[in-house]
């Protein structure tokens, strides 16, 4: 393409003279304790955990909650939801879903945050569209932090990625924080084992 | 040592006393000081407003005035730090480059060079808000700042702390600037006194009676807002107080 | 265009004094927050360079990683269109809609739309565009650029949005709670996600060369509605976001939010690398000034920009301006130094609305010498005779007299001459403005010069 040739020579021409890129070394962290750690940091972040022996407590946690009329829209097969939920389910669709579930394939304990791919979502918008999202989260599955994160193979065959820590927030207007911008109001982590 | 003696512009029209107070304190460190006579000015408003060039002939002036002297000693952070850092619109001799290499701020001098700790001759039995300028901070790097996370150290107040009596207040934002800024006290007028404004409040409210500064501009601009305000504050140099000014 | 008078604009808005309060108070808030982060962090000062040598190698390799970045993204079913102006932006994105017959763009916050008056173009040829981020919103709703960075309306207080939203959205003008107006903007805004003949666009914090990966960062997950919702989802894309490798992201994502918010991390931080089955991701390589900058020899550091806002929150001018008074896309310190580069004479008064004290540098995760770039930028504008609030030939007269002992002794000796003739005051014609809200320090009786030639005699043998 004519385009993309001259930008790309302009940029060259331009360049300053060549610097090395620096290595970037794994630091020390606080270790310790992660759940406690992801704990304290996701409830920081206005997220809440609980706990849950077996998938029919998540399903009991959810009517307690907000009603045996929720509608669920569950991409874990441990969870039904109440509406299908499959690779062909058009995202729009789910706009009027109280409540979805999902699998986290790991958390961090540095932030607070939950890692979902297509894989895990099988609708990506399940992560946003609907009004709170249930996150099962196994215990094992906890990562020290951010910079051991983004050294994993995970990112390389995900189409879409996304470390998820808490709810949708926003504080734009005179520093309140509301919770439930554009995404979901609520983020509630379950330990539950895979 | 040969130690000169460089008094700024503005403190050789406004704050004489100041000048004096710096000459009278280096002397009762038993050291001899001479004060170049035709010194003027060391360029920076020029180079401060982007003139360069203009700054050149004042520069040169500076220059030669204090040539041959292993210390040049002045009570001006931003001036020191413009001779250091700044001084570039001359030809860079290696005569020029011992000038500027020696140029020292008063503080960074009595702690570093001389490493004076005692000032018996010293009482001033005030609350003391210490302004530390932000040329004494963060281009002279004569105390920690805020921003960045570091063992704790500052040689304005590793010096203040010996005098007798001095108590020192906490304002809620020791380090954000006052808006002297040199020109920008006038051209940009309106945010300038606003700062100031809100600087001479924190120290207030922290149970100032005086603010103390190595910088002599800041004071200026800080004393004009609160005289103003009709603010209850009073205003020295650091010079003065290490010299034995009671108030 | 003629030259934004930052002064009178921060002038007028010292004056309303609720609002400059909130404002100085809530960004100063932010600036404490992210000391706690970083202070926390026992390598946050290495992640600083770290963070800035990554940068500094990318750009003086940027074609490569342009080209790196582009294969791997084709690869992944991307198409990846080059746009060297903003005008060939905004002409792209109009073309590509339109192509698909799509009418209306539902956006996450992208600061280089705003640079390349991406809606002004597209909204007359029918094209509706939805700003999902609030304080975006608010923005677009009142016709005005964003005034910060992250926070965009930070310039607003709850009465402000109120009456806005009263206009524009049919709320009650009256009830000013935010929780009220958030839901609002919430509710009014939802709709247009799932709306038809809909593209979905976000901005770029990252661009990955090693994966072709666009990394958004936000709060509010509205990027990742306007991405998974509609069948087509654009991401502009400013050249100089590319980083090499994914592991690098392991640098700047701990870095970004701390450095903004004050907080370990945004709420979403999502990765794009290939479009779902059936839909169509484009990515949009943007200049529009970026090369000119990056031959800059003192002034390519500013494109290390992660655009995290830290040197607004700490910029002591910019928290009692706001970031209006700088009449761009960027304001405060950032601003400055980018802004002249779009603009010399607009944007010449910018690079005087700073003190210099050199804090912004401090808390900038990239490093960029942002105070020793905006005084560089004053002789840049001095050299080109803009300096807005002198004339060149009076600057060469204040050099002549400093140069001179016996023009300056004349000029300063006399006690009522000290206070005409200082030589900032030569420079300026001051009096008048020192004296609007300040008093001027009093003449003294002799300059230390006299006082010394009186009482320790005169002569000491320099020339």
């Amino acid at each position: 393409m004519a385009t993309r040739e001259a930008f790309l020579a302009k940029v060259r021409a331009a360049q300053p003279p060549a610097r090395p890129c620096p290595d970037v070394p794994l630091f020390n962290t606080a270790g310790g304790d992660l759940r406690a750690r992801f704990t304290a940091v996701l409830q920081a972040m206005g997220g809440t955990c609980v706990e849950a022996a077996t998938a029919s407590e998540v399903s009991a946690l959810i009517r307690e909650r907000f009603g045996d009329a929720v509608s669920i829209a569950s991409a874990s097969l441990e969870v039904p939801g109440t509406r299908a939920l499959t690779a062909d389910t058009e995202p729009a669709s789910l706009q009027d879903v109280d409540v979805g579930v999902v699998r986290a394939r790991f958390g961090v304990a540095e932030t607070g945050s939950v890692w979902f791919s297509e894989r895990e979502y099988v609708v990506n918008a399940l992560g946003y569209i609907v009004q709170h999202l249930i996150v099962l989260l196994d215990p094992a599955h906890l990562i020290d932090g951010l910079q051991d994160v983004y050294r994993r193979d995970d990112f390389r065959d995900a189409r879409y990625a996304a470390l998820v820590t808490g709810p949708s927030a926003t504080a734009d207007i005179e520093g309140v924080l509301i919770r439930g911008a554009q995404g979901v109001r609520s983020l509630t982590v379950v330990w539950l084992a895979a | 040592m040969k130690v000169a003696l460089f008094i700024p512009c503005f403190i050789d029209a406004f704050y004489p006393e100041v000048g004096i107070a710096t000459l009278e304190l280096l002397e009762r460190f038993g050291i001899e000081v001479d004060y170049p006579q035709e010194q003027t000015c060391c360029g920076q408003p020029m180079a401060n407003s982007g003139a360069h060039a203009d700054a050149a002939g004042a520069e040169r002036v500076f220059a030669r005035n204090f040539a041959g002297y292993d210390y040049i000693v002045g009570p001006s952070a931003s001036c020191i730090h413009h001779v250091r850092e700044h001084l570039t619109a001359i030809e860079q001799t290696s005569e020029v480059r011992k000038v500027r290499a020696n140029a020292y701020e008063l503080v960074e001098f009595l702690h570093d060079v001389i490493g004076a700790r005692e000032f018996p001759w010293a009482e001033f039995p005030h609350r003391v808000g210490l302004h530390n300028s932000c040329s004494s901070l963060r281009h002279l790097k004569e105390a920690s700042v805020s921003e960045i996370a570091a063992t704790p150290f500052s040689k304005p107040r590793a010096l203040l702390e010996r005098v007798k009596g001095i108590e020192f207040v906490k304002p809620g934002r020791p380090d954000e600037c006052c808006g002297f800024g040199g020109t920008f006290s006038v051209t940009e007028e309106p945010v300038s006194v606003r700062m100031g404004q809100d600087k001479v409040r924190d120290h207030l409210n922290a149970g100032a009676e005086y603010i103390v500064s190595g910088d002599m501009s800041c004071l200026m601009h800080q004393q004009g807002c609160a005289e103003r305000m009709k603010a209850d504050a009073r205003f020295i140099h650091i010079a003065q107080v290490l010299n034995g000014a009671r108030e | 265009m003629s030259r934004i008078d930052h002064a009178k604009a921060a002038g007028a808005f010292i004056k309303k004094t609720e609002h400059v309060a909130f404002h100085d108070k809530r960004l100063w808030d932010l600036r404490e927050k992210r000391d706690a982060q970083a202070h926390g962090i026992a390598e946050w000062e290495t992640l600083r360079e770290l963070a800035s040598g990554i940068k500094e190698h990318t750009l003086s390799h940027l074609a490569d990683y342009l080209e790196q970045f582009a294969a791997a993204a084709e690869a992944n079913g991307v198409v990846v269109h080059w746009a060297a102006t903003a005008e060939e932006h905004n002409a792209l994105v109009h073309e590509i809609m339109s192509g698909r017959g799509m009418t209306t763009l539902v956006k996450s916050k992208s600061m280089l739309t705003d640079e390349c008056k991406m809606r002004e173009y597209l909204e007359p040829r029918g094209i509706t565009v939805m700003e999902t981020d609030l304080g975006e919103r608010i923005q677009q709703l009142d016709h005005q650029d964003p005034s910060h960075m992250v926070v965009p309306a930070v310039h607003k207080l709850r009465a402000d949005v109120a009456e806005l939203f009263g206009r524009t959205i049919g709320t009650d003008p009256k009830n000013s709670d935010i929780h009220y107006l958030a839901e609002s903007q919430r509710m009014n805004t939802r709709p247009y996600f799932v709306r038809e003949k809909t593209a979905g666009m976000t901005g770029c914090n990252f661009a990955v060369a090693e994966t072709g990966t666009v990394v958004v960062c936000t709060n509010e997950g509205n990027a990742d509605l306007s991405a998974n919702v509609p069948p087509l989802h654009i991401a502009s894309i400013g050249i100089e976001k590319l980083i090499p490798k994914v592991s690098d992201l392991g640098v700047f994502i701990r870095m970004l939010s701390r450095s903004a918010l004050g907080s370990p991390i945004t709420q979403y931080t999502s990765h794009f690398r290939a479009p779902r089955p059936g839909t169509e991701m484009h990515f949009i390589l943007v200049d529009h000034g970026r090369s000119e900058r990056l031959a800059m020899e003192d002034f390519w550091y500013s494109l290390k920009c992660i655009r995290c806002g830290a040197c607004m929150n700490t910029c002591p001018v910019y928290r009692r301006s706001g970031g209006l008074s700088y009449g761009g896309t960027y304001s405060g310190p950032i601003g400055a130094i980018i802004n002249p580069t779009f603009d010399l004479k607009r944007y010449s008064a910018l690079p005087f609305a700073s003190t210099l004290n050199g804090s912004c540098t401090n808390v900038c995760p990239v490093k960029i010498n942002i105070h020793e770039q905006i005084y560089k930028w004053r002789t840049v504008i001095a050299e080109r005779h803009e300096v807005p609030f002198v004339k060149q030939e009076v600057l060469k007269m204040a050099g002549r007299l400093l140069a001179s002992p016996t023009l300056y002794r004349a000029t300063v000796s006399s006690m009522g001459g000290a206070l005409r003739h200082l030589p900032n005051f030569v420079l300026y014609n001051p009096l008048n403005i020192w004296g609007k809200q300040r008093e001027l320090p009093e003449a003294p009786k002799l300059t230390f010069h006299a006082w010394y030639k009186k009482n320790r005699g005169g002569g000491d043998g320099n020339a």
